[in-house]
């Protein structure tokens, strides 16, 4: 019968289509199983990825620089929150959100990866923190966190030196490993931009750990597995040479000045200060600083974002004179007490050259003429030491040497000789731009960094290299290989300077700590000269003078002066003259002596522990 | 000499004996693995599925049996009406149905929320069956005995899948085309018919789809291809069945559905639940059951003497097991996801109403198997 057979046919094809698929199902289910077995595994478990805490940044005495603290914040994982406007709309309501923040969470969220959470707002308030978290059922997509946000607790003594973290930008990204690169786009991770914290970025950072978590469709943990997790290498601890206490008395000593300051240990060469003022607040970059602050400082006409103290380079003007009577020694130009007469100018072809003091000094001999700072004398040298000689030793004492102190931006200024003027301009060398070197003014440019070096060469006798990191292994610096007579009588003429009348800087009355005296050497660098037509309309100083016209005012100085063991040296900007810096280096220098910090037991780091010592 | 006619039972007592209690008991079976699949897939509790499951079950059982007593005059009376309704009906969704998940499926007519392309399914069958019941033999593959079939499945199958739902507009076709080929359409027509099917389907693929339906059959051709995007569910749905391996993870203990990495589980995928769970075994297991229903259900129809319950037995099946050839093929990734439930386990009450339905009027099939309606005044008399 037709349909009887019709329905067994179709029931056969039933049949087929039965057998189909219970082959189908064995193939998945036993043939293939292992391998969706693997598959469901890795759908089942995930790692998380555990940013490691990034090593602090300690002072010599572990006063913590930089710091890590608990920060309260809110993620944004946008595959959760589907509408990600609308979310930050429902988050709006328990927090304020700029227009900023927003804007830059919106972009985040358009270029990333929908399942890569994106940090909304850190270091909450605890009340507001609560609040989200109490309110998470409606808030789809959100998640508070604790993570951590670095923290620079001085603030802006520290600001330039130590420098700041802030969130990796594509550049940062580029030169990663694929692992590192994983690390740095982790929600809320940083990494160092400027001083210490970029310059060592990788001692800082650590390596990152896994945390194996089980997790379902949508990314929601069910599950922590810590024992199948490694745990994060944490970043190491960087100590550093500098004293909080002399850096920070050091900044604000130098008070609303545009200026630097450096304090070296004259045998060691560690730096005890390294202050540039005015300066900021790295905190304020840390979790990105808005742009009406930060046109606020970039358009200062101080320029707080610029490291004076190794970035800035001056004329060091008569500070030069410490090297050139050493080399007037060391060449034996002079006689013993040898004097040259001082008439407040001298002719050389058609120029005349002036000595500071317009009415002259009469007869000086080496020790008076640094004294008294007479440039006429040193005209003398220059004359006979020639620029070979007097290049040679400038350079020797650290001017034009770019030295490596472990951070970034470090100025190689620049100590002329006829080479480099013939490079530089196509001129011949005139024994006029001798004159000028001889007393540190024309082409010869020092950082103050290079002025503290130049100065603990002079106290200690030794090449001292300055450095910022702690190393109990560092070898003493090597002499110099100048005679001992040189340095000597230099330093005497130094101390005269600072302690006898007459002294240039005589007038500070000396360091104010009985039976210890200090030497020191004032200079001025020329900014701009006082025109003829301007003397005749009535200035006559320097403080007639607009700010940013008048001479910068230098101090370099170091005591004990019989046995010295730091050195300061102040750069005011601006400063009308030396007696803008030669007060706050001397108090500086006071502080030092008194707290003596190289003679006080302090920490090193130590495999990226510290090792406390004392203290 | 005396032809011994088989008695029709007529009275209630009577019709309840004769019941097929084995075809009873294997959808009692299907149903009770659809309430435990849907109460594993609530984590363990009867909310919110499977509480609902179990009572929808009852409540279709009953229907099912009280279909199952109506004499089949009375199914060949209603047969048109019920065809005229739900083309009503769909038309009517058309118009001004729900929009769900971006197609028109669903009609709110008070309080019950109605799938008219569920009702035509079974509407359809029994126009077919009417209709070739009215019908001479001999005029089945004349022109006019073509026409209105093609008219009958044409109509209802343009609606479906401007609404737009490919799969349910595929099942339709293929059950109207099952009852043409049942009613003994000859092969001179068939061959020739399927060509042009054949064709105008390559043709429809590449012109009359929707971009979505077209790229649902290409991942399901190489779903690693996109994991994340159309071939999704069809990856995670392999995962999850492949990793249940042989005896599978146990009841409650499929990580990959449990952990909602599949979407729909409770409803188009809950087979892949049950062979997480149940592996291989129960897998087969339910596929047997299922088997063993449609094997049922085709000695019923041959066992029918009136052309009427033979051809609305053997729709009712094909309907059946389309769907569940076709759930299973999609979960197992054989065919594409077009969104088939898997009948009786699936949570979803019109698909469940609709199918123990069918089984009643297959139940009444069986119970008047030897009754002998009168051919009716048929369109073509």
């Amino acid at each position: 019968m037709k349909f009887t057979r019709r329905a067994l046919l179709m029931a056969g094809g039933g049949a087929l289509a039965f057998t189909g698929l219970s082959a189908r199902l064995y193939s998945l289910q036993v043939l293939e199983g292992e391998r969706y077995r693997l598959l469901s595994e890795d759908n089942q478990f995930n790692f998380r990825l555990v940013p490691p805490s990034r090593g602090r940044i300690l002072d010599r005495f572990g006063a913590l620089l930089a710091d890590n603290r608990d920060s309260f914040r809110v993620l944004i994982v946008p595959e959760q929150a589907g509408d990600i406007a609308a979310a930050l709309d429902r988050l709006a309501r328990f927090m304020p959100l700029s227009d900023y923040e927003r804007e830059r969470v919106l972009r985040a969220a358009s270029r990333g990866q929908r399942f890569n959470a994106i940090t909304v707002a850190e270091d909450l308030d605890w009340q507001t923190f609560s609040a989200i978290n109490l309110n998470a059922p409606e808030l789809a997509g959100m998640a508070p966190d604790v993570g951590e946000v670095r923290s620079y607790p001085y603030a802006a003594a520290f600001a330039h030196v130590v420098g700041y973290v802030q969130t990796p930008n594509e550049d940062d990204l580029a030169n990663e490993s694929r692992e590192a690169e994983r690390l740095l786009r982790h929600p809320g991770f940083k990494v160092g931009k400027t001083g210490v914290e970029v310059a060592r970025e990788q001692d800082l950072r650590g390596s990152a750990g896994a945390l194996k978590i089980e997790v379902n469709s949508v990314g929601r943990v069910i599950r922590e597995l810590p024992e199948q997790s490694n745990a994060p290498q944490q970043g190491q601890d960087v100590v550093m040479t500098l004293d909080a206490d002399i850096q920070q008395y050091a900044y604000e000593r130098l008070g609303q000045d545009s200026a630097a300051a450096v304090v070296i240990d004259v045998n060691s060469g560690e730096l005890i200060a390294l202050v540039s003022a005015p300066s900021f607040d790295p905190n304020l970059f840390v979790g990105g600083i808005s742009s009406a602050d930060f046109s606020g400082l970039r358009d200062n006409d101080h320029r707080p974002l610029f490291q004076k103290s190794i970035q800035g380079t001056y004329p060091p003007g008569s500070t030069f004179k410490a090297v050139s009577a050493a080399a007037a020694i060391e060449h034996n130009v002079f006689r013993p007490n040898e004097t040259v007469h001082c008439s407040g100018s001298v002719r050389l072809g058609e120029r005349e050259f002036h000595c500071w003091r317009r009415q002259g000094h009469g007869a000086v001999n080496l020790r008076t003429a640094v004294k008294t700072s007479c440039d006429i004398f040193f005209y003398e040298a220059a004359q006979r030491l020639g620029i070979e000689r007097l290049h040679a030793m400038g350079q020797r004492f650290g001017i034009g040497q770019p030295f490596d102190i472990g951070i970034a931006g470090v100025a190689r200024g620049i100590m002329p000789d006829p080479l480099w003027k013939r490079a530089q301009r196509n001129q011949g060398w005139s024994t006029g731009d001798s004159y000028n070197t001889v007393i540190g003014q024309g082409a010869m440019l020092a950082s103050p960094l290079q002025l503290a070096v130049m100065t603990a060469r002079v106290a200690s006798g030794r090449a001292v290299e300055p450095t910022l990191y702690r190393n109990a292994m560092a070898p003493p610096a090597p002499h110099m290989g100048l005679r001992d007579e040189s340095l000597v009588r230099v330093r005497d003429a130094l101390r005269a300077a600072a302690e006898e009348p007459g002294g240039t800087s005589f007038g500070l009355g000396g360091l104010g700590i009985d039976g210890v005296e200090m030497a020191g050497k004032t200079g001025t660098a020329q900014v701009y000269s006082i025109t003829a037509a301007e003397r005749e309309s009535g200035v006559r100083t320097q403080l007639d003078l607009p700010w940013r016209l008048r001479d910068h005012g230098l101090f370099v100085c170091y005591a004990p002066a019989d046995n010295p063991k730091y050195a300061v040296v102040v750069v005011v900007e601006h400063g009308g003259g030396s007696s803008a810096a030669t007060r706050p280096a001397r108090d500086i220098l006071r502080r030092v002596v008194a707290r003596d910090p190289s003679s006080r037991p302090g920490v090193f780091a130590n495999f990226g522990n510290i090792a406390r010592s004392g203290l | 000499m005396a032809v011994f006619r088989e008695s029709v039972p007529r009275d209630l007592p009577g019709k309840m004996m004769e019941l097929n209690w084995s075809l009873v008991l294997l959808l009692v079976l299907v149903g009770a693995a659809g309430v435990g699949m849907l109460y594993s897939v609530g984590d363990g509790s009867w909310e919110p599925w499977a509480v609902q499951h179990a009572i929808r079950f009852a409540v279709g059982f009953v229907a099912m049996l009280v279909i199952a007593m109506f004499p089949p005059r009375f199914w060949m009376g209603v047969a048109y009406p019920v065809y005229t309704v739900a083309l009503i009906l769909l038309i009517g969704a058309e118009l001004f149905g729900a929009t769900v998940n971006g197609s028109q499926r669903w009609l709110d007519i008070g309080p019950i929320r109605l799938q008219p392309s569920e009702l035509m399914k079974i509407a359809l069958v029994f126009a077919l069956a009417r209709f070739y019941h009215d019908l001479p033999t001999e005029r089945v593959s004349r022109l006019g005995g073509l026409l209105v079939p093609a008219a009958l499945i044409g109509v209802p199958a343009m609606l479906i899948l401007k609404q737009p739902d490919l799969g349910t507009t595929l099942l339709l076709v293929a059950t109207g085309g099952a009852v043409v080929f049942l009613a003994g359409l000859s092969w001179k027509v068939i061959l020739p018919g399927a060509v042009a099917g054949l064709a105008g389907g390559i043709g429809f693929f590449s012109y009359g789809l929707e971009d979505y339906q077209r790229q649902r059959i290409m991942t399901m051709f190489n779903p690693d291809s996109d994991p994340l995007g159309a071939g999704y569910q069809i990856l995670q749905s392999k995962i999850a069945l492949g990793s249940g391996g042989f005896t599978g993870k146990g009841f409650m203990e499929g990580t990959q559905s449990q952990l909602d990495y599949l979407p729909e589980k409770q409803t188009d995928f809950i087979f892949t639940i049950l062979g997480e769970e149940f592996g291989f075994v129960g897998g087969l297991v339910i596929l047997t059951v299922y088997a063993l229903i449609l094997a049922n259900t085709v000695a019923i129809a041959t066992s029918c003497k009136s052309t009427f319950l033979r051809l609305t037995t053997m729709g009712v099946a094909t309907t059946f097991g389309l769907y569940v050839f076709i759930n299973v093929g999609m979960v197992m990734g054989v065919l594409p996801v077009v969104g088939v439930p898997l009948p009786m386990i699936s949570y979803g009450g019109t698909v469940m109403l609709a199918v123990l339905a069918g089984f009643g009027l297959i139940l009444g099939a069986h119970i008047h198997r030897n009754a002998e309606p009168p051919r009716g005044v048929g369109l073509f008399g």
